[in-house]
């Protein structure tokens, strides 16, 4: 705790970059999987095959990924783009299967009024279906974007940078306090991250808060 | 540049899978960590999973240690415990138990307050005790949704045993970590490969556990269910205060 304490400067510092590292990639995800999700949401064959090559994606292990990457595409090893590149993939992958299992479970009295007070397909999508998959959208991205924070601290074994880097530093010098301090950092760090998409989702779903069905 | 034919060259030459620090010991030791690591978690979350799935009390309770869990880094608790507890298998072990539980204690308890409610009622109603519709009726009900958990758990162990090769222990991330170390990249992509290796082959074996557990003959009309941390999604996708429940038909205007 007296490691963090003296070490705050240095904690901003990690913190910034460990966000980079671990948010940038549920942005992208999120983006890549939305459009994604939706348009295999209706075509049976390209669902199935998405979803299999989803979950492969899924069952490559993160630091073997990190390491394997620079062979695929053209950055360097131990590059921070392999990180970045790597976990967009897995946020990708997770919500991919997410978004078009949040769209079958939008009611089908909810699908046949939007279609009888005149919503074109897509308007149907953009405005009525994707709204109300908001909620399973959100949970996902919890789950992601916590797993993210832990997979970049991970990451410090092989050199990337953040707050793991004070575990390896830690370790090497046996101080335990600034194991310790880069724990709590990380958690603290993670239920932030956790809380403001959680309150994001709420905001954006106004529908959905606790009260308003019994005011009903 | 060619780090790739390096690394099959390596994999392919007979003399790298034997001895104490051999390919083959190597795999061995990270089938430990994975294996010891496991199942303590499902020791643990299992019995709590079924519990607070049984009685419906506590719900709350798997939302909030799943997402506690999740938060705790695994390689700074590995890294602690090296330094308190010396090296052995309890610091790996219990650095990935972080990882076991969540989807364990999830799945388990999804699974369980799944049931339809009708056959745990009819189940009362013949007489058994709850003892008994617990572990005759609701468990096996359950047990696709419990060996989907083991079946993420497993995936995420395999996939981050791979760091306790960082403390000084054994598994295959000796290659990954200390092919980084040493600048020989071949090395870590020899680490990486057979660690993918590893996960799809576990991932696939337990899926094909999962799809034999279907209770009844459904399981031959329906595919493999697939492991996306899903059960925690679901989990964390329901409005607070309600527990993991089947989807029920929203009311028709009339019944309002």
């Amino acid at each position: 705790m007296h490691y963090l304490l003296t070490h705050l400067e240095a904690a901003r510092a990690l913190a910034l970059i460990h966000l980079r590292l671990s948010l940038i990639p549920v942005v992208l995800g999120l983006l890549i999987a939305v459009p994604l999700g939706s348009l295999i949401w209706r075509r049976a064959t390209l669902r199935r095959f998405t979803t299999l090559a989803a979950s492969i994606i899924f069952t490559i292990p993160s630091l073997a990924l990190f390491v394997v990457l620079p062979l695929i595409i053209p950055t360097r090893i131990l590059d921070e783009a392999n990180v970045i590149v790597a976990l967009t993939l897995y946020t990708t992958a997770l919500l991919v299967r997410a978004v078009p299992e949040a769209l079958d479970a939008v009611p089908a009295h909810v699908r046949d009024s939007a279609a009888a007070v005149g919503y074109t397909r897509l308007g149907q999508l953009l405005k009525v279906e994707l709204p109300l998959s908001i909620p399973v959208l959100t949970a996902g991205l919890r789950v992601v974007a916590v797993t993210n924070i832990s997979m970049v601290a991970v990451g410090s074994v092989i050199g990337i940078g953040g707050l793991g880097t004070w575990f390896t530093e830690g370790y090497q010098s046996n101080k335990s306090d600034q194991i310790i301090a880069g724990i709590i950092a990380i958690f603290v760090l993670a239920v932030v991250i956790d809380i403001v998409i959680l309150a994001a989702g709420r905001v954006v779903t106004p529908w959905n808060r606790p009260g308003l069905q019994a005011a009903r | 540049m060619n780090f790739l034919q390096q690394a099959l060259a390596y994999l392919f030459t007979a003399d790298n899978w034997v001895g104490r620090a051999g390919l083959g010991a190597r795999i061995l030791e990270h089938l430990q960590y994975t294996a010891v690591a496991v199942a303590v978690s499902a020791l643990i979350a299992i019995p709590v999973g079924m519990l607070i799935g049984h009685t419906g009390r506590g719900a709350f309770l798997v939302v909030t240690t799943v997402n506690a869990l999740r938060a705790l880094p695994t390689l700074g608790v590995l890294l602690l415990g090296v330094l308190l507890w010396g090296l052995g298998l309890v610091p790996p072990t219990v650095a990935l138990m972080l990882l076991g539980i969540p989807p364990l204690l999830a799945g388990t308890y999804a699974g369980i307050a799944n049931v339809d409610p009708k056959v745990v009622d009819a189940a009362r109603a013949m007489g058994m005790t709850e003892w008994r519709v617990l572990s005759r009726v609701e468990l096996p009900n359950a047990m696709p949704l419990i060996l989907g958990g083991l079946r993420t758990a497993t995936l995420q162990v395999v996939a981050t045993a791979t760091v306790a090769a960082y403390a000084s222990l054994g598994g295959l991330g000796r290659y990954l970590i200390d092919g980084i170390k040493v600048r020989q990249f071949y090395l870590a992509l020899v680490g990486a490969l057979l660690v993918t290796a590893l996960a799809l082959l576990l991932d696939g074996l337990l899926a094909a556990v999962v799809w034999a557990s279907v209770p009844g003959t459904g399981r031959l009309r329906r595919g493999i269910p697939q492991p996306l941390l899903d059960d925690e999604v679901r989990l964390e996708a329901e409005p607070r205060g309600r527990g993991v429940r089947a989807r029920e038909p929203s009311p028709t205007v009339e019944e309002w």
